[in-house]
């Protein structure tokens, strides 16, 4: 683990630079989905509308924060060789609790999601930072950490979700903006200036969340040249 | 058996796991720069389906289900129980390959600890589970769907050697080029949604 990055060894809690840039990078210039390419298969098959991305960024966020933290504070405990299935277990425990909590809670998001609430635990962003970081650094910083790159998660998931629920129903955390919905659909004053959008099928479907990913990296690399991919 | 050959269809080309569930992407992204690596990964993803399957199957209702051994329903832990398995027989696999076929390791050794954060793994695991597969459905979904995931790799990866030699904006290189076309092969596969397994 000669890779792993360590901030700083002094200690003490406190929130300097060092400590705001943890939290910002993976917003911006190490983005967990447009620069480092980890957790892409919930991001595409959750973001079919606004609400399902936001539990399941919610969700990240949670499993992110304190698989960090935990492992962090295990990491002198923790042998070399069986570290994987060590981080695994703390993984899968912690969405364990948020499987049931999304059951009680929430059951209607819980039914939509199905097997991508499962998925998380194979979500390369939170095992990649337990590795990557978490195992080096004490649990302030990790706990910094996992909530920066659970965010830079949850940012693109937002944004992705915005566009294919927007364009492909019309609708935002499931209320009508665009397009008619059914009670429209009779000739009322109403239809005539919500009815006339109707709703890209295609955007709905797996393929758009695709090319939506593709359209922001383009954007996100066009605005900061220093990611373009030289090889 | 027209059964099992329907399911093995059906994972392979109409629900393939990568182009219409989209599991297992950051491997599938990050390793289909060339054909070559993509057919290791590939194998590598088969080999191991098809042993998790089984085995994940009789976890799940031998040990967690209500009329397991324990007689109490345990399913809370399935996601545990799965994810050890997984990478236990994955760290097990690599042992034996690497012990009874050398060349077999340095084509597929570097690829099998990346398969155990492949969701295409777990992801097989909890579909067949929400599924209701019997033990001969599991087996063959596990290997349709590898097959599935070693195809889309496969064809990615071709077309992703052949488009580095053409004039994609810099900003676009690479990774964005990658999404686009894994979005136009997920249209392409939408295109066999139409066909009924049951036919053949």
């Amino acid at each position: 683990m000669a890779d792993t990055a360590v901030v700083d060894k002094k200690q003490g809690i406190q929130f300097g630079k060092k400590e705001r840039k943890l939290l910002t990078d993976p917003l911006n210039d190490n983005n967990p989905i447009t620069v480092q390419v980890l957790g892409i298969c919930s991001a595409l098959a959750v973001t079919t509308g606004m609400k399902n991305a936001a539990v399941m960024a919610v969700a990240v966020v949670f499993v992110c924060l304190f698989a960090n933290v935990f492992t962090s504070m295990l990491r002198n405990a923790i042998p070399k060789q069986v570290r994987m299935i060590v981080q695994l277990v703390i993984i899968a425990t912690l969405v364990t609790v948020v499987e049931l909590t999304l059951k009680a809670v929430a059951f209607e998001s819980y039914k939509s999601l199905s097997v991508f609430i499962g998925l998380i635990i194979t979500n390369c962003i939170v095992m990649g930072r337990l590795e990557a970081f978490a195992m080096g650094n004490r649990p302030y910083e990790s706990a910094l950490d996992g909530l920066g790159n659970g965010f830079g998660y949850g940012i693109i998931l937002l944004i992705v979700a915005f566009f294919r629920e927007f364009f492909g129903k019309g609708e935002l955390f499931g209320a009508k903006i665009l397009g008619a919905s059914p009670e429209y659909m009779i000739n009322t004053a109403e239809s005539s200036w919500l009815g006339w959008y109707q709703g890209n099928n295609l955007m709905v479907l797996f393929p758009s969340a695709m090319f939506v990913i593709a359209v922001l990296i383009w954007a996100h690399r066009a605005w900061n040249p220093k990611l373009v991919d030289v090889s | 058996m027209g059964d099992l050959i329907n399911i093995f269809i059906k994972s392979a080309f109409i629900e393939n796991l990568a182009l219409s569930y989209f599991l297992g992407m950051c491997s599938y992204l990050a390793v289909s720069k060339t054909v070559k690596t993509a057919v290791g990964l590939g194998l590598a993803v088969i080999f191991v389906l098809a042993i998790t399957m089984p085995i994940n199957w009789m976890i799940n209702t031998f040990l967690l289900g209500e009329g397991g051994i324990f007689q109490t329903d345990l399913t809370f832990l399935r996601f545990i129980l799965f994810i050890a398995v997984i990478a236990s027989m994955v760290q097990l696999v690599e042992m034996v390959v690497e012990k009874y076929s050398p060349s077999l390791y340095n084509s597929l050794g570097i690829f099998l600890p990346l398969i155990t954060v492949n969701c295409a793994i777990l992801g097989g695991s909890l579909f067949m589970v929400s599924k209701e597969y019997n033990f001969a459905e599991a087996v063959s979904f596990g290997l349709g769907g590898g097959f599935g995931w070693f195809l889309a790799i496969v064809a990615i990866a071709a077309i992703r050697e052949k488009i580095k030699y053409s004039a994609v904006p810099p900003a676009m290189r690479g990774l964005g080029m990658a999404f686009l076309l894994t979005g136009l092969m997920g249209m392409a596969f939408m295109g066999l949604m139409g066909i009924d397994p049951a036919a053949f």
